[in-house]
């Protein structure tokens, strides 16, 4: 399960067939298991690993730390909720350290990122502060490496 | 005019160049051919043991190390042997880091081997041992492995090439170019001809790692033979270090005095930085060992299960990173069939019989490389075979 799970998370293209035949299992086991994943929210989704620069979409991404005052009960999960449920949010994290939260997201400029905390995010109750950092460069995510260096010398001929 | 024929060293113009010379100029014509036929992993040295290497640089040891190798090398290598192959050789006495497994070969050879002996090597198999045997003034004799017993040496073909001038059986498994492998019980039974002799074994377990399935056993685990062989093994596969040139050879502390010797005069000491590289491998590298090896294995039986679906006929490779798929139902010779798929469908395999005559009507398919060229290739090949 677990070397399945790995595959898919590398490349979710594989397909049940595919994946049976690198395992060395049936596909109807690899369909069984890939639907009890699914079920239990083991897999949440399949997605693509885009690298937005290299389009021609405007966008910036901010990592934005929050502190909160937790709340009786709920702890931090109500204000994690609050703040998750907006589209334009990416991730939320609780953090140990000097933070709570640690929020990114996605807008098209400077600006519509800076509304949201100012018009959005602070004003929820329970934030006690916001600091909004944006991300200049993305270098790696999700483990794939962000334009990477091409170099292909001549191919050596030896058996 | 010098006459260089006469000038130039009789054994070493008798080495004669590979068999399949011309297929491989077609290949230097077709540069952007996917590639089934380099045989050395796709993967870069893992970011920390580069950085190790690094690192040694920076700190400025570019000398010499002592003739054997680094000792704190040494003792990495001792350790993981035992730690993996349940092996104990003694890292002052008995190890020697080399340029490559090739000098470990090299050097194995020449320090037991006197002109005129002979040296028994099972093919198909890599192409170095026949030209270092016959330039230590030995004798190659060649053994064929056959299909039908997955390419591995059984002790039926070993005994039937003993000859009282026998010195040396070379055992090249896993096995470059068919993958086979051999098990413990097939390495019992060559032992079990080996005991009451006085013939030595040059293990070349360079593609230890690269065991699926069963783990690996060493020839020299079993009874008797730890003070017959003389073992070889390396970075280069298991851990993608082959620009390193980092291998190393372990046998019986009389014999490693004599490699050490050549070994000496020829080297003086395997490269500063690859050997510091190499201790962060032993030390950290086990894991990534693992990851490679999963990775190969996905490729593996995906491989096999494509060729077999194309309806030829592949045996269950084990070992290093090949299928050896037999072609004699295209009805083409290997060359043949290679060279006009490579033409055809730019696709690239190597002829089986540049690995010894008996690898006639079969081709190499390396499987070190990404699944997605391995899919395009296997997609292209079935093109082929159905315009045959």
């Amino acid at each position: 399960m677990t070397e399945m799970l790995r595959l898919l998370e590398k490349d979710a293209r594989y397909t049940p067939a595919e994946l049976a035949t690198m395992l060395g299992k049936r596909e109807e086991a690899v369909r069984e298991d890939i639907a009890a994943c699914e079920n239990d929210n083991i897999i949440l989704g399949y997605g693509a690993v885009i690298d937005w620069e290299r389009t021609t979409e405007d966008q910036v991404t901010a990592l934005i730390q929050v502190k909160i005052a937790p709340q009786r009960n709920d702890g931090y999960d109500r204000i994690a909720e609050r703040i998750y449920q907006f589209d334009e949010v990416e991730c939320v994290y609780l953090m140990s350290g000097s933070y709570d939260l640690a929020v990114i997201l996605t807008e098209k400029s400077l600006k519509e990122i800076s509304r949201f905390v100012y018009a959005k995010l602070a004003p929820i109750e329970g934030v006690t502060s916001t600091a909004t950092h944006f991300i200049m460069k993305k270098y790696k995510d999700k483990n794939r490496i962000f334009s990477p260096v091409v170099e292909q010398e001549e191919r050596p001929l030896y058996i | 005019m010098m006459d260089y024929n006469s000038i130039l060293s009789d054994k070493v113009k008798n080495i004669a160049p590979s068999g399949i010379r011309r297929f491989f100029d077609l290949l230097e014509d077709k540069p952007d051919a996917i590639s089934l036929g380099v045989g050395e992993p796709d993967f870069v040295t893992p970011w920390h043991i580069r950085d190790a290497g690094v690192y040694s640089l920076e700190k400025g040891f570019t000398k010499y190390t002592s003739n054997a190798g680094l000792m704190e090398l040494r003792r990495e290598i001792s350790n993981y042997l035992y730690r993996r192959f349940n092996l104990y050789y003694d890292p002052k006495r008995q190890i020697i880091v080399t340029v490559g497994g090739s000098e470990a070969i090299d050097i194995g050879i020449r320090a037991v081997v006197n002109p005129g002996e002979e040296v028994i090597i099972p093919i198909p198999s890599f192409v170095c041992y026949g030209p270092l045997v016959t330039l230590a003034g030995g004798v190659p004799v060649y053994v064929e492995t056959k299909a039908e017993n997955e390419f591995r040496l059984t002790a039926d073909e070993l005994k039937a090439a003993i000859t009282p001038k026998t010195k040396l059986v070379v055992l090249p498994f896993p096995n470059n170019p068919t993958g086979a492998i051999m098990e413990q019980k097939d390495l019992e039974a060559i032992a079990e001809v080996l005991r009451d002799t006085n013939i030595m074994v040059l293990s070349d377990e360079i593609y230890a790692e690269l065991s699926y399935g069963e783990k690996h056993v060493s020839i020299a685990n079993i009874p008797d033979m730890y003070e017959r062989t003389i073992l070889i093994n390396g970075f280069s596969k298991s851990h993608a270090m082959t620009g390193w040139r980092m291998g190393y050879v372990c046998a019986p502390k009389e014999i490693v005095k004599q490699m050490v010797k050549i070994h000496q005069y020829l080297i003086m000491s395997a490269p500063t930085t690859s050997q510091y590289a190499a201790i962060e491998a032993m030390r950290e590298g086990d894991k990534d060992v693992e990851m490679m090896r999963n990775e190969y294995n996905y490729r593996r039986r995906y491989l096999l299960d494509e060729l077999r679906k194309m309806g030829l006929d592949a045996f269950e490779a084990k070992g290093a990173f090949y299928v050896f798929p037999c072609i004699k139902s295209t009805g083409l010779t290997s060359e043949e069939f290679c060279e006009r798929l490579l033409m055809a469908q730019s696709v690239a395999v190597i002829p089986g019989n540049a690995f010894g005559d008996c690898g006639e009507g079969f081709v190499r398919m390396c499987y070190a490389t990404s699944l997605e060229q391995i899919k395009e290739a296997l997609r292209r090949m079935r093109l082929f075979l159905e315009t045959l």
